[in-house]
C-alpha cells in the first residue's frame, strides 16, 4: 500500500513538474547571484548578454545547454519590462541548463551606476605596477588577472 | 560545559559532608563556589549576546548566498552526474569551524564523516576545514586527513577564504572521482541538519552521459566551471556552518546560564542554611559555656 502511494506521489510530482516545464519553455527561469548580492532569482527576463572567455554571447529563452565561465565585464539583462540592468561582474560561471534556467554565479558583482571612474582607474594603474614588479611566475599571473579586472572595469564605466 | 559541573556536584557535596564540622570553612568555600557560579553565568549570558549579534549577521548574509549555493548545485543535477565506478576515491569536506561551546553542531559533523570512513577507510580522504573536525577525527582517522584549515570561525566566511580553500584542495594532487561536502544546514534558530552536498572531478563529469546535451564545451571550459563551482559550493557550505553554529551557540549559551542560575539558587539557599547554622551553633556553644559556669 505504502509503495503504491509513494508510486502515485511520483507520478503526480512528475506530471506537476511537465507542466511547470511548459509554463517555461518560452521563459526563461533566471538566477544571478555573487558573493555579496543577489540580483535575479528564478526571475524571468527577456534577454541576458554575458561575456565569457569562449566570447561574449547573449541569452534568449531556450538556449541551447551550455556552461560557460564569465571574463571580468559587463552582463546585461534586459528585464520583461523593457528596463535594462547592466551589471559589472569580476569573474564566474554561467550555465544554461535544458529546462531553460540560466544562472549566473559571479564572485563580485556590482551594478555599472556604482562604480567610480576615478577608482577604477586607480585599481588598473595599481594592477599594472604590480604586474611590472612581478617577479614569480604565480604573482604574474595574478597580476594579469588584477589587470584584466581592471582594464574590464575601466570599459564598463566609458 | 555545565555537564563537567554536573559531575563536580556529588562531589562537592561530600566534601561539604566532611567540612560540616569544621563550620567556617564550609560558609567560605560555598561562598567561593557560588561567585565562581556567577561569573561563569555572566559569560555564558554575554557569550550568548556575542553570538545572538553574530547570529543574526550570519542570518542575514546566508539568506544572500542561498542562490548561488542552489545554483551550483543544479548542474549536478540536471546534468545528473555520477561517481565513476571504477575509481572509488572519495573527498569529504568537513565544514566546521575553530570554537567549540555551540552544542553538538561540529560533532555531528565529524559523526556524519566517521560512519563513512568506517565503512571504508582506503578510499575516503577528508579535508578538515576548523579545528574542531580535525581534533574529534585525527586520533582515529588520522591517516585520512590530507589537508586541515584553521583560523575559522572569528570573521564571518568569506568568497576569499572559500576560494583559497578550493584552490588548496584542487593542488593537493589527490585523485578522486566524487565527494561531498559535510556541512549543518541551517533550518530555524533551534534547529540545523547535516547534509552533503556533491562534487565531483572532471573525469566524472565529462563521463556523465547527460553532458552531451551541453554545447561547446571543451576540457578546459569544464575544468574552470568545475574549480569555480567548488568554491561556490565551499562557500556556501561555509555559510550555513556557520550560521547553525552561531544559532546553536545561542541556544547552547542560553541553556547553560539557565542551569548556572538553578545552581546560584540551589548554592544561596545551601550558603544561607549554613550560615544559619554556625550562628545557631555559636550561640548554643556560647549560652552551654555560660550555663556551666
Amino acid at each position: 500500500m505504502a509503495a503504491l502511494r509513494s508510486v502515485s506521489r511520483l507520478l503526480t510530482r512528475r506530471a506537476l513538474n511537465t507542466t511547470v516545464k511548459r509554463g517555461y519553455a518560452d521563459d526563461m527561469s533566471f538566477t544571478f547571484a555573487s558573493g555579496n548580492q543577489v540580483y535575479y532569482s528564478a526571475q524571468a527576463v527577456k534577454q541576458v548578454d554575458v561575456p565569457s572567455f569562449s566570447g561574449s554571447f547573449g541569452i534568449l529563452p531556450a538556449h541551447v545547454p551550455t556552461l560557460a565561465v564569465l571574463k571580468p565585464g559587463v552582463v546585461t539583462v534586459f528585464e520583461n519590462d523593457g528596463k535594462v540592468n547592466k551589471i559589472f561582474v569580476s569573474s564566474g560561471t554561467v550555465t544554461i541548463n535544458d529546462d531553460s534556467s540560466v544562472q549566473i554565479l559571479a564572485q563580485e558583482a556590482h551594478p555599472v551606476e556604482n562604480l567610480d571612474a576615478a577608482a577604477a582607474r586607480d585599481v588598473l594603474s595599481k594592477a599594472q605596477s604590480q604586474l611590472a614588479s612581478a617577479s614569480t611566475d604565480e604573482a604574474k599571473a595574478e597580476a594579469a588577472i588584477a589587470v584584466e579586472v581592471g582594464e574590464a572595469l575601466v570599459k564598463a564605466v566609458e | 560545559m555545565l555537564g563537567r559541573f554536573g559531575t563536580l556536584t556529588p562531589l562537592l557535596q561530600n566534601v561539604q559532608i566532611q567540612q560540616q564540622q569544621r563550620g567556617m570553612a564550609t560558609l567560605k568555600s560555598i561562598s567561593i563556589r557560588l561567585k565562581s557560579v556567577k561569573n561563569i553565568q555572566k559569560i555564558t549570558q554575554s557569550m550568548k549576546m556575542v553570538s545572538a549579534a553574530k547570529y543574526s549577521r550570519a542570518e542575514r548574509e546566508l539568506k544572500a548566498v542561498r542562490p548561488i549555493g542552489d545554483g551550483a548545485k543544479q548542474f549536478y543535477e540536471k546534468a545528473e552526474i555520477a561517481a565513476l565506478p571504477d575509481i572509488p576515491q572519495k573527498l569529504v569536506i568537513a565544514i566546521t569551524s575553530d570554537r567549540g561551546l555551540c552544542g553538538a553542531c561540529h560533532t555531528s559533523v565529524a559523526r556524519h564523516i566517521r560512519t563513512e570512513l568506517n565503512k571504508d577507510n582506503q578510499n575516503i580522504k577528508v579535508v578538515c576545514v576548523g579545528d574542531k573536525s580535525r581534533a574529534i577525527l585525527q586520533r582515529i582517522y588520522g591517516k585520512n586527513i590530507i589537508l586541515a584549515c584553521n583560523e575559522i570561525g572569528r570573521l564571518p566566511p568569506t568568497f576569499i577564504d572559500a576560494s583559497k580553500l578550493a584552490d588548496a584542495i584542487l593542488r593537493s594532487d589527490y585523485q578522486f572521482s566524487s565527494g561531498e561536502i559535510v556541512f549543518n544546514r541551517f533550518r530555524s534558530v533551534v534547529s540545523y541538519v547535516t547534509e552533503t552536498l556533491p562534487v565531483f572531478s572532471l573525469a566524472s563529469v565529462t563521463a556523465a552521459p547527460k553532458l552531451s546535451v551541453y554545447d561547446s564545451l571543451d576540457d578546459e571550459v569544464i575544468q574552470s566551471y568545475l574549480e569555480f563551482s567548488l568554491a561556490a559550493l565551499v562557500f556556501y557550505a561555509m555559510k550555513e556552518g556557520a550560521c547553525s553554529e552561531q544559532s546553536s551557540r545561542m541556544t547552547a549559551m542560553d541553556n547553560a546560564s539557565k542551569n548556572a542560575g538553578e545552581m546560584i539558587e540551589k548554592l544561596t539557599l545551601t550558603f544561607n542554611r549554613t550560615r544559619q547554622a554556625v550562628i545557631t551553633r555559636e550561640l548554643i556553644e556560647i549560652i552551654s559555656g555560660a550555663s556551666a559556669l
